[in-house]
């Protein structure tokens, strides 16, 4: 059995997602020889340590009763340099302007040659080379299956399932709360501010969607898989992005009387990285409804190869957090 | 659409207008003419060839005035448009001169708007339309929503076109 200690920056949906299923599936990373121990966990403000190992459920109970998940006055990066551990789990917030303290706590792990599982998408969609790079050097893994798609394993599909073919392009739905606003407009016929308002409601959009409806999100999830999948080197600067605040109902019912759906498509074809609305036959694979994300690959020797999931959640993308957890250290 | 077509004048002066008017009249756009005054036929008419661009429905028109001034027409090969490509447009598409739009599509000579569905909620209100575009290939398909993309960009139209697995070569 392998000891690997971890620590969890970042506490919130994702955060004490990751908690609940270390918890719930201890058993079944037991038999593939790992014993997982979260020895630190950091939320914005405070912080819980024990090198032994912490009661995770005892943590969860706190941070839900008190808004804290320990007593401790200690940040994120200084656990990451301070406390011996192997694994840095950052869940912390995108920030897509400056990598926020996503960035510097993923600098301080490679400097310490400590291995990184993210789903903050913000680090990498500024500085995936320069991260790749530093972790290469320093002899660590990095995995960010959860920064795209959620629940869908877009990464490791291409980078390992499909092993032995080239990828030519991709297109997809990578943003649920974009996908939910333009399903519900064409079910109801209804305009655009009403359904953003009735996905806030629903907790489906964020207060400020401005990120998801802009395409924002959609942009920096393609410059990851640009990078992580046709190895392009590409920034956030590199792609064109359209969002979907100008879609009509009139539009989608003109679609809809022709046999499509609009929906938000994040595409990577030869050097171009785009993000627009655009018309998919309902019949289409793409054509997926709700809050799903889909994702289609064009390959050399297979053909085109969709697959669909849930793009996001506290548990759908702790699911993904723990998959690239036992692809590091599974014998 | 694109008609090329081989005809056969008599070889006396004038002739060449008998060709050029109708197109003209009809609201054609002449492409190329070429004259074989060396490939007098045994019948002592001069070969020629034209192409020009028409409205579909005016096809039959010029042959008819070609037939009734002497003309012999030997054969017509029109292009036939074998893909069809829908394209939704939003934005204030009257407003910014929607003829204008349509024209420039046109005039690509490779694909042709057949029809035009077009949705105003309110004055002010940006509207959106539904456009159907024939082309003669998949190519000429992408390069007419490529057209409308760049007018779209000076009107400051939101341009929905197919995914990319759809228009592909
Ligand atoms: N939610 C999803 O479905 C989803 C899906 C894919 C990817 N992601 C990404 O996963 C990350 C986390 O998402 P989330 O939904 O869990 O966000 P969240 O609920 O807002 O939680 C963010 C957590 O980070 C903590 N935090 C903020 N600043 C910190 C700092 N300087 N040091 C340490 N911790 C800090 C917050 O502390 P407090 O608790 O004290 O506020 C909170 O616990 C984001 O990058 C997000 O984009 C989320």
């Amino acid at each position: 059995m392998k000891t690997i200690r971890t620590s969890i920056i970042g506490f919130g949906a994702v955060g004490q997602g990751v908690a609940k299923v270390i918890l719930s599936k201890n058993e079944y990373l037991n038999n593939m020889g790992i014993d997982l121990r979260v020895v630190a966990i950091a939320d914005s403000k405070t912080a819980v340590i024990d090198e032994n190992g912490l009661d995770l459920s005892a943590v969860l109970a706190r941070k839900l009763e008190q808004g804290s998940v320990g007593s401790e006055n200690i940040g994120g990066t200084e656990i990451i340099k301070t406390v011996e551990h192997d694994l840095v789990v950052e869940i912390t917030p995108t920030n897509i302007n400056d990598g926020g303290v996503g960035l510097g706590n993923m600098i301080a792990a490679f400097e310490k040659g400590m291995d990184v599982v993210t789903s903050n998408k913000g680090p990498l969609a500024l500085k995936y080379c320069e991260l790749e790079e530093m972790a290469k050097n320093s002899g660590s893994q990095f995995k960010f299956e959860a920064t795209v798609g959620g629940a869908m394993p877009i990464i490791n599909l291409a980078s390992e399932t499909l092993a032995g073919n080239k990828i030519l392009s991709m297109e997809g739905i990578l943003n649920g709360t974009c996908n939910y606003i333009l399903c519900r407009m064409m079910e109801e016929n209804a305009p655009y501010d009403q359904m953003v308002a009735e996905a806030q409601e629903l907790g489906i959009a964020e207060t400020d969607p401005i990120y998801d409806v802009e395409g924002i999100d959609t942009a920096c999830k393609l410059v990851i898989l640009a990078n992580a999948i046709f190895g392009m080197n590409a920034t956030y600067k590199d792609v064109s992005v359209t969002g979907i605040t100008k879609i009509t109902p009139e539009a989608l019912l003109l679609a809809q009387n022709n046999g499509y759906d609009i929906k938000l498509i994040g595409e990577v074809n030869g050097s171009k990285i785009n993000v627009s609305p655009k018309l998919v036959p309902k019949d289409n694979p793409l054509a997926v409804g709700g809050t799903l994300n889909v994702a289609s690959l064009q390959t050399d020797i297979s053909g085109p190869i969709t697959i669909t999931g849930r793009g996001a959640g506290s548990i759908e993308t702790a699911s993904a957090i723990l998959s690239d957890i036992i692809s590091i250290y599974k014998d | 659409m694109r008609v090329s077509m081989d005809l056969e004048l008599k070889d006396i002066p004038g002739q060449l207008l008998l060709v050029l008017k109708p197109i003209s009249d009809f609201k054609g756009n002449l492409v190329t003419v070429v004259h074989h005054h060396e490939k007098r036929t045994p019948r002592g008419t001069i070969p020629v060839q034209v192409v020009f661009e028409i409205k579909a429905d005016k096809l039959d028109d010029i042959i008819s005035k070609f037939e009734e001034s002497g003309v012999s027409v030997v054969s017509v090969d029109e292009k036939r448009y074998l893909e069809h490509g829908t394209v939704i447009l939003i934005g204030h598409i009257v407003h910014t001169d929607i003829q204008d739009t349509i024209d420039k599509m046109d005039e690509t000579g490779c694909a042709e708007l057949v029809d035009l569905n077009l949705s105003m909620p309110k004055i002010d209100c940006p509207s959106s339309a539904c456009l159907k575009i024939d082309a003669v290939n998949k190519e000429e398909l992408n390069l007419v929503i490529e057209l409308l993309k760049k007018i779209a960009v000076e009107k400051d139209l939101l341009v929905i076109e197919p995914i990319e697995s759809e228009l592909r070569v």
